[in-house]
């Protein structure tokens, strides 16, 4: 079983984002499960969404304190939370950054980092910085949890006529997602 | 909708489920955590995809009159709702049991007031567990969409004529998008043809429901819905069954895991019991062998099942998501423990309250309760203290 755990600000699609991979995946004769951090929804305050995918059916409800990956949607989010608290030592950091490589391994040290400029492609694909579809790109190039056209199905399903926007950004997140491995033995 | 699995939300699910068994009348009230159902609901019928009447009401005091009106009239009814809003229906929980009303709800089992909290527990059902309903609790998706189907079957037959509470934990459950597969319309059609009402209210052939019980009768009326209530079991037995052959998907009034080989085993209701079941299998890989006796269906109470699933049965942890409220302990373990006790079963029992206002509750705190069962403390056959049970994880 994979557990991926969601990091964005309210509003900004983390849970639809977990909703379109577990779809994915469950297309492809998976199991999956994704929920959000149960709440009222507040707009703008930093909110977690879970995702479990595995070959066997999931039996756990708990949310995900010790993730294999987590996505970063917001990054400004690292000054008020440490995402990757719980993070397990072989795990990615996929995160929304315009920041390089070398100023994020010291942010997160001993991680491998996938690290795409989202809000910038979404700006430019689909006209707003809703980074959400586009990190799906990045999760998937970096971790592989399911393959990029199986997100297809579910993605045309959710966004109707906006669909293909949504498609360019996150083919496009997943030919531009830079990955920083961290260093054997750390 | 598409053969195979569909990766969809809880809620949505058990709304369509509710579509596919044909509801005629839907009155409901929206609170959180079952929104998601009813909002679905609505739009199904706003849409014409469900030939039904949405009634907008103003409460869940009106939500439940509204679908006692509406059975009484011969409709296939259906309703959901959360906490609060189940405890300002409760008036009219006991009428709709009482009048024979096969209503179906979908109850999103939520902590109650105060402090305010949204999140999933069992005091709103606990409060609500002697008004006469059945009550079935449920442990994933799959088993929301087909209790909710098989509910309807449950309640409309002759031999029952009650209302069935589908129980369903908030969030946890409610808001989690997972596998399920759908059964076809026409196959729910084959297994529940078209509601047959005994009565109804009709102007061209009057009749009194809900009249005066004068204390010459009311012993009677009383005795003979408890009779009712208690061989309900059967029909639910024969329901789940007759499920299991048309749809490959088998259910029982109690169900046990791992307790073969286990002389130690939980007792808990709804989707807890899947962190259990995954508890068990990590205890298992450290060769210690713990069970699970799972209950779907709690009213009528399935004690002969129960029974059978406890023997050779040395201990049991009573988990529960509800404070007893000045009780010896909570609602489940009162009727386990009176159970083994009037049946000589000399079972060690011990009672955990977890999970209160959706606290997380985690395989490892299962660890915790087996070896606190364990532990010579918690051996003691008469209780002490006051306090009879343990709250997992509390602070202070």
């Amino acid at each position: 079983m994979i557990e991926v755990r969601l990091h964005g600000r309210g509003g900004q699609g983390a849970v639809t984002s977990a909703e379109l991979l577990a779809q994915a995946a469950i297309g492809i004769g998976q199991y999956a499960q994704a929920f959000p951090s149960f709440g009222p929804e507040r707009r703008g305050a930093p909110v977690q969404a879970f995702l479990r995918i595995s070959e066997k059916p999931i039996r756990l409800r708990s949310k995900i304190y010790k993730p294999d990956n987590i996505i970063i949607l917001d990054p400004t989010l690292l000054g008020s939370v440490n995402p990757a608290e719980g993070l397990k030592q072989n795990g990615f950091v996929v995160i929304n950054s315009n920041k390089s490589g070398d100023e994020l391994k010291k942010i997160f040290p001993g991680y491998n980092i996938a690290i795409v400029d989202a809000s910038h492609i979404a700006k430019e694909e689909l006209g707003v910085p809703i980074t959400n579809t586009t990190m799906l790109g990045a999760l998937v190039k970096a971790t592989g949890i399911v393959a990029l056209d199986a997100l297809e199905g579910p993605v045309r399903a959710r966004f109707g006529i906006v669909a293909q926007k949504n498609i360019n950004a996150y083919t496009r997140a997943y030919k531009e997602t830079k990955i920083v491995k961290a260093k054997q033995g750390k | 909708m598409k053969e195979g699995k569909t990766g969809i939300e809880v809620s949505i699910a058990a709304s369509i489920a509710a579509k596919l068994a044909r509801v005629e009348v839907v009155a409901a009230y929206p609170i959180t955590p079952q929104t998601h159902i009813v909002e679905h609901l609505s739009e199904l019928v706003a849409n014409g995809e469900l030939d039904a009447s949405y009634v907008n009401v103003e409460s869940e005091h009106s939500a439940m009159s509204a679908c006692c009106g509406a059975s009484a009239a011969g409709a296939r009814t259906f309703t959901s709702t959360s906490a609060q809003g189940m405890e300002l229906m409760h008036e009219i929980l006991f009428i709709a049991s009482a009048m024979r009303f096969p209503i179906v709800m979908a109850a999103v089992n939520r902590a109650l007031s105060s402090p305010l909290s949204i999140w999933g527990d069992h005091s709103d059902v606990m409060a609500a567990r002697d008004t006469g309903w059945i009550m079935l609790f449920c442990e994933n998706g799959q088993e929301v969409v087909d209790s909710i189907i098989m509910a309807f079957k449950i309640a409309e037959d002759r031999r029952v004529l009650l209302p069935v509470m589908v129980n369903l934990d908030g969030f946890s459950l409610s808001h989690v998008i997972e596998p399920i597969e759908f059964p076809s319309q026409e196959k729910v059609d084959a297994f529940l043809p078209p509601y047959d009402p005994l009565y109804t209210l009709h102007p061209d052939k009057p009749v009194t429901m809900g009249a005066y019980g004068m204390p010459e009768l009311y012993t009677e009326a009383k005795y003979a819905q408890e009779m009712a209530l208690i061989d309900s079991k059967k029909v639910v037995i024969e329901v789940m069954d007759d499920f299991g052959k048309r749809f490959g998907r088998s259910y029982k009034p109690v169900e046990t895991y791992n307790t073969e080989k286990a002389d130690t085993v939980f007792i808990a209701l709804g989707s807890i019991n899947e962190n259990i079941k995954t508890a068990i299998d990590m205890l298992k890989e450290e060769g210690r062998e713990v069970g699970l006796i799972h209950l779907r269906l709690f009213r009528p109470f399935p004690s002969d099942e129960l029974i059978a699933a406890l023997k050779g049965v040395k201990r049991v942890a009573v988990i529960e998501r509800a404070m007893p409220g000045g009780a010896m302990n909570s609602p489940l373990f009162n009727e386990i423990s009176s159970l083994v006790h009037s049946n000589s079963m000399g079972i060690q029992l011990n009672n955990y309250i977890v999970g209160l206002g959706g606290r997380d509750v985690n395989p490892e705190d299962f660890h915790g309760i087996i070896d606190d069962m364990l532990s010579p403390e918690a051996k003691k056959e008469t209780p002490k203290e006051e306090k009879n049970y343990r709250v997992i994880g509390v602070r202070g």
